[in-house]
């Protein structure tokens, strides 16, 4: 029997990690918030690699954290390693990396959903969502609590219709032996909303014991550490360490002999894997020259044994799990706690969505995270977020919050899902930015923290000290630009012994920290009216300086860009009806139904042809279909 | 479905759609929703039908006339929208080709209700009715524009996608290129070869000599399609003048045997070795104390200093004087043939003077027309027109050479970086810009540049 559960303003389907951060920007702009997670105890759940960030996912968290969102923050509470990868291949591709205490992870993030005013946190499967009154819809519960909501946001993970895969075995299941969300897909396809299937894998768990770490080679957090939140002051220290090993021919011939016992090469699997994240099977098989593997055996957290194999993803049987883990060396006599598995889950197609993650076709409901294609806890953080902060804003009645391309990687990620649409578990890379030296990791703060204030996440502390930084980064660019240093003899010994060459007049000092051979800290002896400053901010006018020319032509691009999304696409256009666009161009442009003539541009099949012939139709204004 | 014509003023236009110069046959073209109402006003068919009356791709023979009676005799050719060359009804009025036939017609359609077209309006009509795509829409205005057989080629070689398969080629290098530097900054730990910078000089070398072929080929492509500003030296009397009429065929210039006859800039376009040549005979270039003649000197070392080619021209039967060396000096860098004409009188020339300032030198009689052969062969070495090979793909519009000036200028600045030693992910940003452009160059990317040049094609937007 079904019963009313009462009126909310926003349920949130998963507290996963796009769950967490939309139930809790929804609830801390104001609104009645209820999440909604099949088990209490998978709240902020890393069924995957026990770490947060890396290459581009770096720069999400940084931005999620910009924003006012909250996995920077908790990351920096319970990270026992960290790391900032690519040091030396420039800064556009910084990235920093946190091994992360698992267990820690999700109870921080349980209790802070707990804390959190306006928000409600309820272990409950969500069976049904249908069109309510006025627009509301109704969320039914398993157990017949029926709310009603102005706004849904799926956040599903892999939960929606989960199935299990190890070798022959299969059931249907959630991620870590929790229930499965079987009854929303039906309730979704019975709304009308499009869905696939996708499919992801993990690795296996194994006793710490049971490894032998004597040949192995150490990997080792930085020090000092760089935090992920600007709100962390005193970072924390590293608490552990990770290992690296090799797979060899016998690994390899192992698994190329039980193909047959993986239903990915069986056809029990008909989900799409990721490309970016590979089986150890699919590594062997697409690169057949390749003798050995990398990969990493990572802790899952301090009060635990269990350690993870990052890069050994598997399908198999556990008995050849347990074979080729076993030809490795130190993992001779590994016991495995957890095994490896894929899994398989329904998604849904994101070209529905528009840029606020909202259904085209059904206004109050919205997606994030795996439920839109996209793969990793970054990816789904920042979507959850984005979701969370515009379902909150419309019921609010305010602007709802767009980021573009060209100021984040979480719009660029929001972008070609709505977009381009994706064929596999979108991952997010620094690839795919075309603005990339604009868009660092150092500079999230400066680029999103003033969108956050406007949307109401940033509180007045935090803001007051954005803007502190922000004046201390702009007086510091000032101090190198107007100090010259004279052709002193200490000045040049320190030149010539850095390899450049020396001066013979006065030099700005802006213009030696330009030169790749020097930098702040190498020029400390001879800066004598250096102030003291966060290294944030030195390490900020650093790249400022060295890739001046470089931020110029990425700006300058930028506004080029930006005039093309400037022109505006009314929402009802009939496509269908403007003679020389090609067939294909519009189909797409008739069912993705692009905002702006560059959003167009960008969808495939849309060629710059298709787009002179939408311009000339606008611009002419007098075409009868428009 | 309904397909709705697409008529971007409304207006019903014309235009004579063939040369304008004196022809067999004159064409004027009339389009747009009223264009067979406007023909039946200017056309009387001999057997008394209407244009109404009969089915598309369907003639009439009759006559064309105005207020002031019959202008000549016409082939109405009546086709009906959308199977036409701009998807709208159209009809075509054939008569003999005449330019005071053609002009009159034109006149007597205008006044019977058509608008003028625009340049490039039928095209721009064509392309907005969905009858061609963009960089054939491109390729028909360059055709249109080709003045020359071998533009023409040019033009069609654009059409066949060389050009585009030549830039592929380009761009797949860069791409590799790109390609790794990516997976080596989004996956540190996945054992990815590292990234050298011998490697990435090689692939970025090679670009930059693929792009300055190209953007030379452009030059050579462009003397072929729009012809080149040639100046005529050379002091008075050497025969600069009979050397231009030789070359037009006909006396255009005055030509005595007085010094200083020619006074002002004569301008004529002639062509030879299929490269268009725009003359212009410049007044003989002497010190000199008549006012008048002295602007005539004037303009010309203006010419000779503008002009993207110049035919210097020296009187081989005698010694070099002062104003012959004042204009070997003056012609330093220019790109230039030395002409030494009067081949059929005994020589008193010192040709090695000349070797040591041009580099190339023709022997000719202009009176007599000997040489003009090697002249040709000259002209075509001069401006590298020999080598083009149309077939190979060339650049052929300014946008296309725009892009790939501007692919050029990225691939230079990501040699600059590496070269000072910035760390690859500023290469990266320049390498994927000059990416960009080549794809923008090939029309795969719509770009406000690409938008804007369909709009200044199509004139859009007036």
């Amino acid at each position: 029997m079904n019963y009313s559960a009462g009126k909310i303003d926003v349920a949130v389907v998963g507290a996963g990690h796009a769950g967490i951060e939309a139930a809790l920007a929804s609830a801390r702009l104001g609104c009645r918030t209820a999440v909604f997670t099949i088990n209490l105890d998978a709240v902020g759940n890393c069924p995957c690699n026990p770490s947060i960030g890396g290459t581009a996912k770096g720069h999400l968290v940084r931005e999620i954290d910009a924003l006012g969102g909250e996995m920077g923050r908790t990351t920096d509470e319970c990270f026992i390693q960290s790391r900032m990868l690519n040091r030396g291949k420039g800064p556009a591709v910084h990235s920093l990396r946190a091994q992360i205490d698992r267990r820690e992870y999700g109870k921080i993030m349980k209790h802070k959903l707990e804390l959190q005013e306006n928000l409600l946190l309820k272990q409950a499967e969500v069976v049904d969502v249908s069109r309510g009154e006025n627009g509301a819809w109704n969320v039914a519960t398993r157990m017949g609590a029926v709310y009603e909501a102005k706004a849904v946001i799926f956040a599903t993970g892999p939960y929606l219709s989960g199935k299990i895969f190890v070798g022959e075995v299969s059931y249907e299941s959630g991620p870590d032996g929790m229930f499965p969300a079987a009854y929303l897909t039906g309730s979704l396809k019975k709304l009308g909303i499009r869905l696939r299937r996708f499919k992801t894998g993990t690795p296996a768990r194994v006793l710490r014991s049971s490894i032998d770490f004597g040949g192995l080679e150490v990997q080792k957090g930085d020090d000092p550490v760089v935090p992920f939140s600007y709100d962390t002051r005193t970072p924390g220290k590293n608490r552990a360490v990770c290992y690296v090993t090799w797979t060899n021919e016998k690994t390899k011939k192992i698994i190329l002999d039980n193909l047959n016992r993986s239903q990915l090469f069986t056809g029990g699997i008909t989900g799409i894997g990721p490309r970016y994240c590979p089986s150890i099977e699919t590594k062997i098989l697409r690169f057949p020259d390749k003798k050995r593997h990398q990969f990493f055996i990572e802790p899952c957290g301090l009060d635990t044994e269990e350690m993870y194999l990052q890069g050994m993803s598997t399908s198999l049987p556990e008995d050849v799990q347990i074979a080729f883990y076993r030809t490795i060396p130190g993992l001779e006599h590994v016991e495995i706690m957890r095994t490896a598995y894929a899994i398989e889950y329904d998604c849904a197609d994101p070209l529905q969505l528009s840029a606020t993650l909202e259904f085209k076709d059904f206004p109050g409901l919205y997606g994030a995270g795996q439920f839109n294609g996209s793969s990793g806890y970054e990816e789904a953080a920042a979507q959850g977020l984005v979701a969370g902060i515009n379902a909150a804003l419309k019921i609010l009645g305010r602007e709802p919050m767009i980021l573009d391309r060209a100021g984040s990687y979480i719009g660029t990620l929001v972008d070609d899902l709505i977009t381009k649409g994706t064929e596999e578990p979108y991952r997010m890379m620094t690839s795919r930015s075309e603005y990339r030296l604009v868009l660092r990791q150092d500079n999230a703060d400066e680029r999103l923290t003033p969108v956050g204030r406007r949307v109401g996440l940033i509180f007045d502390d935090r803001w007051e000290r954005f803007r502190e930084k922000e004046a201390q980064k702009k007086e510091e660019l000032a101090r190198v630009r107007n100090t010259i240093l004279p052709p002193a003899k200490a000045l040049n010994e320190l030149l010539v012994s850095h390899e450049t060459s020396p001066v013979s007049s006065g030099v700005r000092l802006a213009e030696l920290i330009r030169r790749p051979e020097l930098n702040y800290g190498i020029l400390s002896p001879v800066d004598a009216g250096r102030p003291e400053l966060p290294a944030a901010v030195f390490e900020n006018v650093e790249i400022e300086l060295k890739y001046e020319g470089y931020i110029k032509r990425q700006k300058a691009q930028i506004a080029e860009m930006r005039r093309l999304e400037n022109r505006r696409l009314p929402a009802d256009l009939d496509y269908a009806k403007m003679t020389g666009l090609r067939r294909e161009a519009q189909e797409k442009l008739q069912r993705i139904r692009p905002a702006s003539v560059g959003q167009a541009s960008r969808i495939s099949g849309v060629s710059p042809a298709d787009i002179s012939v939408l311009l000339i139709w606008l611009g002419k204004g007098e075409g009868k279909a428009v | 479905m309904e397909r709705i014509v697409y008529h971007p003023s409304g207006d019903t236009i014309a235009a004579v759609s063939t040369p304008q110069a004196p022809g067999a046959i004159g064409i004027v073209r009339i389009s747009g929703p009223r264009a067979r109402e406007v023909a039946g006003r200017v056309f009387v068919s001999a057997h008394g039908k209407s244009l109404d009356g009969i089915r598309g791709y369907t003639a009439l023979y009759g006559k064309v006339r105005d207020a002031g009676g019959d202008i000549d005799e016409a082939i109405a050719l009546n086709f009906r929208a959308p199977a036409s060359f701009t998807g709208e009804d159209v009809v075509e009025l054939s008569c003999h080709g005449g330019l005071y036939v053609m002009r009159r017609l034109l006149k007597a359609v205008l006044e019977a209700g058509a608008v003028a077209a625009g340049p490039g309006e039928f095209t721009r009509r064509a392309f907005l009715n969905g009858k061609m795509g963009l960089t054939e829409a491109e390729s028909v205005m360059q055709m249109v524009c080709a003045q020359g057989e071998q533009a023409a080629k040019t033009a069609l070689a654009g059409r066949g996608g060389i050009l585009e398969r030549r830039i592929r080629a380009v761009r797949d290098r860069l791409t590799g290129a790109a390609a790794h530097l990516a997976a080596w900054a989004d996956y540190p730990e996945d054992d990815i070869p590292q990234v050298t910078g011998e490697e990435l000089d090689g692939a970025l070398t090679a670009t930059k000599s693929d792009l300055e072929t190209l953007l030379r080929q452009f030059e050579a492509g462009r003397a072929i399609r729009e012809g080149v500003e040639t100046a005529i030296a050379g002091r008075p009397n050497v025969g600069k003048s009979t050397l231009m009429n030789l070359l037009a065929g006909c006396e255009r210039s005055i030509v005595t045997q007085y010094a200083g006859t020619t006074r002002d800039v004569v301008e004529d376009t002639v062509v030879l070795g299929g490269v268009p040549l725009r003359l212009a005979d410049t007044a003989g270039i002497r010190r000199t104390e008549n006012p008048v003649e002295s602007i005539g000197v004037d303009r010309a070392q203006r010419k000779i200093r503008t002009a993207q080619l110049v035919l210097a021209v020296f009187d081989g039967s005698q010694e070099l004087d002062a104003d012959d060396r004042m204009l070997l000096d003056e012609l330093a860098g220019t790109p230039c043939i030395a002409v030494v004409n009067k081949s059929d009188l005994p020589q008193k020339i010192n040709l090695k003077y000349i070797k040591s300032k041009i580099k190339r030198i023709v022997i000719i009689s202009a009176v007599s027309g000997t040489g003009l052969d090697e002249l040709r062969d000259a002209v075509q070495d001069v401006l590298e027109t020999a080598k083009l090979d149309p077939s190979q793909g060339i650049l052929f519009t300014e946008r296309q050479r725009d892009a790939a000036r501007r692919a050029l200028d990225c691939v230079n600045e990501a040699l600059d970086a590496l070269k000072s030693g910035m760390t690859f992910d500023a290469v990266t940003v320049s390498i994927e810009a000059a990416v960009q452009v080549l794809l923008e160059l090939t029309g795969e990317r719509a770009t406000e540049a690409v938008v804007d040049s369909v709009f200044r094609h199509f004139c859009v937007g007036k």
